[in-house]
């Protein structure tokens, strides 16, 4: 179907005004209010102890999920595309869940669930380990919120391959491990880089989950998002909350950068 | 030598292997011949191990094989759509199951520039498959699997996805790839003309049986059924019977027949000329019966000359000498 100018233009003026007011204003104001003042005053605002402290929070929690969920993604998905088990559709229909249910019902049923008198309580009764209101639980919120990008992101690229390269392997005289190492990872390295990506993304900018399983002491227990939080509304330090926030936007750009750069690499290849 | 045993395969409660038993002799090439869907494909992986079988036995070179995996079968497998490693270059799909069985590396590459020297790829060793056509990509197929020096090379439609010039290339240089290696291939194909042309033996394949076996002369000319005789080559029905469109003679009257006592002619059969096509060297012409019958007659150009036919005109058609079984009868008694 071919559109006319006119409806053309209007379009575009539509999609672009669209992104305009509901992208890009709100960053460019925060960047505005952030440097408004200078670099200098963001950079202190970024190096005290408590922003320290929630950067390498947020990344350690990074650091613990995304090798987590490369492994249980990837045998997820083969599961998924190759697997023929009972109960395979409802797997299916599991691995969506993240998507479909609030950030804050993962933090209360995981409360529910690791608290001192859940189901798993045990574990902090028993062991000393404090899930709830520690590392464990974070970690765990965040897993749950970033579970499908992996898996979501390797099915297709699994039903595409196919089988004949790994039966070809096998032939060849390749055990299953090695076909593993040496054909399926390397013909899935896109979709898990793009898996990994997303993760990491999502993994940084949590917050409804991971503010009901954090005790959010400063300095202590707060991520990067939980610090812009906690500073806009218990400190009323707007201007911290505002560099914090950028830092964190800081790391989603790069995440993205790296992801175009990655994705200019597979197109070439 | 491979041999299989009633072997049995169904999905759900669809046969498609319902006890075939065969024997490939070592050193031949041999095609599995038969429609699409009539368990070609399932009879070379069971033959793989890439399929298990549910009843019935595979033995390779007098070992027992049915139990044991692809890896240790001691096969080379080419598929349809090649099943290149994509993101490895052209030496290092070659290499990959010598890489496996942790060879030295200079034995891998010289290795690796001998059998891509025999497959025509030479010089090709430092790209990827998407760098080649479809017909590269599978000679670097077969190098591949005739790099671990198998006992058996198992081929399925591997020029199937190829357009028809480089089939027929491929093919011939299959038969004398086949003939300086010596390895026991089985290729399978839908294909009557590929396999006569390169296949010392067919085995004809229709609903997950075996129909017949045997050498290409014998199976075009003694097919043991009507489903043979039709899927290797053409066939016209005239009267009923199956004949060959080059085994049917055309004339123009009905001339008076002079029968010996007790001997019975076939019937001639009216019908009109409807097209007249020039294939090359030969000559088809299609002819459509007063009961709406259509069939086709094959002829070299000079008899379609002596012929002389027209569209629109009417011809008597019969079954050639040689092909009625009374009448070669006859001619023996003479
Ligand atoms: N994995 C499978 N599941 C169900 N049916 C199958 C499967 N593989 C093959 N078949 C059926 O078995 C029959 C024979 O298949 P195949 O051996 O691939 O035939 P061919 O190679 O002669 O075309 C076909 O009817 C096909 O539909
Ligand atoms: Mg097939």
């Amino acid at each position: 179907m071919r559109t006319s100018t006119g409806t053309r233009l209007t379009l575009r003026t539509v999609a672009l005004g669209y992104l305009f007011a509901l992208l890009a204003v709100p960053i460019g104001l925060i960047l505005w209010r952030t440097f408004g003042d200078g670099v200098g005053a963001f950079i202190d605002s970024i190096r005290t102890p408590a922003a320290i402290s929630a950067l390498n929070l947020s990344l350690l929690i990074v650091a613990i999920v995304v090798p987590l969920n490369v492994v249980f993604g990837v045998a997820t998905a083969l599961a998924l595309v190759r697997g023929s088990f009972p109960g395979r559709g409802l797997l299916q229909a599991v691995v969506d869940l993240p998507f479909a249910v609030s950030p804050i019902v993962v933090g209360v049923s995981l409360i529910l669930l690791w608290g001192t008198s859940g189901w798993f309580g045990g574990v902090e009764n028993n062991f000393g380990i404090r899930v709830i209101f520690g590392l464990p639980g974070m970690v765990l919120a965040t897993i749950f919120v970033t579970l499908p990008f992996v898996v979501r992101e390797v099915e297709p690229v699994l039903h595409e391959i196919g089988t004949d390269q790994e039966q070809a392997a096998a032939t060849l005289g390749a055990s299953s491990a090695q076909t593993l190492w040496r054909i399926t990872l390397p013909a899935i390295r896109w979709g898990l880089t793009y898996g990994v990506v997303l993760t990491i993304a999502r993994a940084l900018g949590e917050f409804g989950a991971v503010i009901m399983v954090s005790s959010g002491f400063p300095g202590v227990s707060q991520t990067l998002t939980l610090l812009v939080h906690s500073r806009y509304i218990d400190d009323h330090n707007t201007y911290g909350a505002y560099a914090a926030a950028t830092l964190l936007m800081g790391l989603a750009v790069l995440t993205l950068l790296l992801m175009t750069v990655l994705d200019r690499k597979r197109s070439t290849t | 030598m491979i041999t299989v045993t009633g072997a049995r395969k169904s999905y759900g409660d669809f046969a498609a292997l319902d006890d075939v038993s065969l024997d490939i002799p070592a050193g031949t090439l041999t095609a599995l011949l038969g429609p699409s869907g009539s368990g070609k494909s399932t009879l070379l992986r069971s033959i793989a191990g890439l399929e298990r079988l549910d009843a019935g036995t595979v033995v390779i070179g007098g070992r027992d094989l049915t139990h044991v995996a692809p890896q240790k079968r001691g096969i080379g497998f080419v598929f349809q759509h090649y099943a290149a490693f994509k993101h490895m270059t052209v030496r290092d799909n070659v290499a990959f199951g010598l890489s496996i069985r942790k060879r030295q590396k200079a034995e891998i590459a010289r290795k690796v520039d001998d059998l891509l020297e025999i497959v025509g790829l030479d010089g090709f060793q430092h790209r990827y498959p998407a760098q080649l056509s479809g017909g590269q990509r599978q000679r670097m197929a077969l190098a591949r699997a005739l790099a671990v020096d198998p006992e058996v090379l198992l081929l399925d439609e591997p020029f199937g996805a190829l357009d028809a010039k480089v089939r027929a290339d491929l093919r011939q240089w299959l038969r004398r790839l086949h003939d300086e290696v010596h390895v026991t291939t089985v290729l399978v194909t839908h294909d009557q003309e590929e396999a006569l042309d390169v296949a010392d033996r067919i085995a004809v394949l229709n609903k997950g049986r075996i129909e017949q076996v045997g050498d290409p002369v014998s199976l075009y000319e003694r097919p043991a059924n009507d489903f043979v005789m039709s899927f290797l080559g053409s066939v016209a029905t005239l009267n009923g019977v199956l004949v060959r469109p080059h085994d049917i003679e055309l004339e123009r009257e009905a001339p008076v027949e002079l029968v010996a006592p007790g001997h019975s002619v076939p019937a001639r059969v009216r019908a009109r000329v409807e097209r007249i096509v020039r294939l090359g060297f030969e000559v088809r012409v299609d002819l459509g019966t007063d009961a709406g019958e259509r069939f086709a007659v094959q002829m070299t150009r000079s008899q379609a000359a002596d012929l002389d036919l027209r569209v629109g005109e009417t011809v008597f058609a019969r079954a050639a000498r040689g092909q009625d079984p009374e009448l070669v009868g006859a001619g023996a008694a003479i």
